[in-house]
């Protein structure tokens, strides 16, 4: 019978129903998914995705290092090198064309203070209302 | 939702319209099927397929596409007919009544009929079964939105669940099933155009200088709403929008009409996308920052029922990836700091961007957010908070609108009947109906890494109707090549019995099949959301 390292609660990253999930974890791995009976949302309930669908944490072709494109091509870059890219071309543009001629989507997948910071930076440091995200898709 | 998933089972009726709640709200329609076989609940179903929840159905009406308001215009004319509506609630707890009586005066059964195909004596039995039940909950998900006058058939339930006083009681109320883990966070959050968090208006100047004085800032925000997802993909092609930067999502697959949108992220200036996976928006990208996976990253989600629960890490951040906190901060702080190297105006540092955790910077959306004031971590734990949670005692908000509306008095909105913007006509017989499955999520980003899943539906598959398929000489696998006023897409043929005749239905999971090849630009006046669930197209054997 394989021991587990450890029994992480937390929320399941598929739809909107928020069912509470227990990844059992060996050698960093995700093994098994449970979840508690007490659980608000979901009473221990997971539908297929929540139980089974989670090989894509430790999928192969996972984003690693950033990327950034020389020659038509997407190549490795450092992250110092990256942002400070970002950082230029969004604050050229922005001067250039205006703050409204950038916009940000935040994700309907990412945490709420990933959603907050990013909307911060778009109207708190850029200057714009361009914010929207997959809700309507 | 008004209501919460743990009161389901305590409705009398339920109505769900444009919800495949097995598929796309597994545990959600658990509760739904225990409602009516555990506890002797009726439901209406109201969808032109005959989804697995047709099994469970007291009445399944099943609409011509499109038609939600003229059906609800209808059961409401029924109701105050015969004397249904009630009557009490209606004087203490709305207005407007008035004109929504007159607006729906000749929406008589017949006319419901004659727009909707769904029989009138239907319509009267489904309006009398919703109205004469001691408390009724009506569900929806996108087949009510995701259409060019989805505001309209939202506000018809609402119309319809005012009428009857179906609000702030156990088992009662207006509950739109969200979509994705956290879209109701990240419309919380700010996420939004027109609103920054908790819902607070970016065209209130009160609201708009509580936060540049909080976050100290140095722009202005603006007066104005800004552009939405389809209105950006349309300044990119017009010239007025140069650079995007986009956080977890794949426009290149779930956005309408995405040759349109390939051609606008191939002639912008400049992309970023931050994500997990070099996906097909990431493909296009000037730069592509990795992020982590929920499993690795701590934070909350808020789920449909407004219950806002902890993520918690629990595997190390892989290779040389960040946690996406730590992306924005950075990105923050080269900002704000690059001291106007680049820029002509000065840039203030608007805040340090030094958040010791994910905790410290929830603690800040707190303090300038009414709804979710008195949630903190620590009270999050175990078992999460609904929203409006004002202060550090209040218990959340499992059930809205109990005594008053949030805008006081709940508004009746008269409407008008629209058809869709696209219906089939002789040269595209066919409507194109698109949804999810149950084994595989959006995009396929997630599930078609998932082996156990990919290997139960490898592949995505056109539905049609069995007799249609007869008539053009189909079978089951043949290629089919579906065409629509934007795009080609060609897939194996699936027969079944449970589309109307006239429907095609695909999925928008596999990008192989790409259903948003062919669906159209059409969007809701005032939401802007596409409409998925009507497009006209013609199908031909290959």
């Amino acid at each position: 019978m394989i021991k587990e390292d450890k029994v992480v609660t937390t929320t399941c990253p598929y739809c909107g129903v928020g069912c509470m999930l227990n990844l059992h974890i060996k050698e960093n791995v995700v093994y098994k998914v449970t979840s508690p009976f007490d659980a608000p949302a979901n009473k221990g309930n997971l539908c297929v995705k929540g139980r089974f669908g989670y090989d894509f944490i430790h999928a192969k072709d996972r984003l690693t290092q950033p990327l950034m494109r020389k020659n038509n091509e997407l190549v490795p870059a450092t992250w110092d090198e990256a942002m400070n890219h970002v950082a230029e071309r969004l604050l050229e543009i922005r001067d250039k064309y205006g703050p409204d001629s950038i916009g940000f989507l935040v994700s309907a997948k990412c945490t709420n203070e990933e959603n907050y910071l990013l909307q911060k930076i778009a109207r708190g440091v850029i200057g714009t209302n361009n914010v929207d995200h997959c809700a309507r898709l | 939702m008004t209501n919460s998933i743990a009161d389901i089972h305590l409705a009398d009726v339920l109505m769900i319209t444009g919800s495949n709640t097995t598929e796309a709200h597994p545990v959600i329609s658990l509760e739904m099927k225990k409602a009516v076989r555990q506890y002797g609940a009726k439901l209406i179903l109201v969808d032109p397929r005959e989804i697995e929840l047709a099994e469970f159905a007291t009445l399944h009406l099943r609409p011509r596409s499109g038609t939600d308001v003229a059906l609800y215009n209808a059961m409401a004319h029924v109701i105050l007919e015969n004397n249904l509506a009630n009557d009490e609630f209606i004087k203490t707890r709305t207005e407007n009544f008035d004109a929504f009586k007159e607006a729906v005066k000749d929406c008589t059964p017949q006319w419901g009929e004659d727009i909707t195909g769904i029989p009138a004596e239907m319509i009267v039995e489904a309006a009398h079964m919703y109205s004469q039940a001691r408390s009724a909950s009506i569900f929806w998900a996108m087949g009510i939105t995701q259409s060019s006058h989805g505001v309209d058939n939202v506000q018809s339930l609402a119309n319809l669940a005012l009428l009857t006083g179906n609000f702030g009681r156990p088992g009662t109320g207006l509950n739109p099933l969200r979509g994705q883990n956290n879209v109701q966070g990240a419309c919380d959050m700010g996420g939004l155009p027109n609103v920054i968090t908790g819902y607070q208006t970016v065209i209130d100047e009160a609201v708009r200088t509580k936060f540049e004085n909080a976050w100290g800032t140095s722009v202005k925000i603006p007066d104005k709403p800004g552009l939405t997802v389809t209105e950006l993909m349309q300044g990119i092609h017009d010239g007025r929008v140069k650079a995007l930067y986009i956080m977890g999502e794949n426009p290149m697959l779930s956005d309408p009409n995405i040759n349109h949108v390939a051609e606008a992220l191939s002639e912008i200036e400049f992309l970023v996308s931050q994500d997990i996976f070099l996906n097909e928006t990431g493909q296009m990208a000037h730069v592509v920052l990795p992020g982590v996976s929920f499993a690795e990253k701590e934070g909350t989600y808020t789920n449909t029922e407004r219950r806002v629960q902890l993520v918690r890490p629990a595997l190390p951040i892989r290779g040389d990836a960040k946690l996406d906190l730590d992306i924005i901060c950075d990105l923050g702080k080269r900002l704000t700091k690059s001291n106007g190297k680049t820029s002509n105006d000065v840039i203030h540092q608007i805040t340090d961007w030094n958040y010791k955790d994910a905790s410290a910077v929830w603690d800040e959306i707190a303090s300038l957010t009414p709804i979710v004031a008195g949630m903190s971590y620590q009270r999050l734990n175990p078992n999460g908070l609904q929203w409006p949670c004002p202060t550090a005692d209040h218990p959340g908000t499992p059930i809205l609108h109990k005594e008053k509306f949030t805008r006081g008095l709940g508004k009746f909105t008269p409407l008008v009947f629209r058809e869709p913007a696209e219906n089939p006509d002789e040269e595209y017989p066919f409507v194109l109906n698109t949804g999810r499955l149950l084994q595989h999520w959006h995009g396929g980003t997630l599930t078609r890494r998932s082996e156990g899943l990919d290997w139960v539906v490898p592949e995505g598959e056109i539905q049609i109707n069995n007799e249609d398929a007869q008539e053009m000489n189909v079978t089951d696998g043949d290629l089919i090549r579906v065409t629509s006023r934007r795009g080609v897409v060609t897939g194996k043929a699936k027969l079944t019995s449970k589309l109307p005749r006239g429907m095609i239905f695909m999925t928008f999971h596999f990008v192989e099949v790409p259903a948003n090849k062919l669906t159209g630009a059409a969007v809701d006046p005032i939401a802007k959301i596409p409409e998925y669930k009507v497009s006209a197209v013609k199908v031909e054997r290959v």
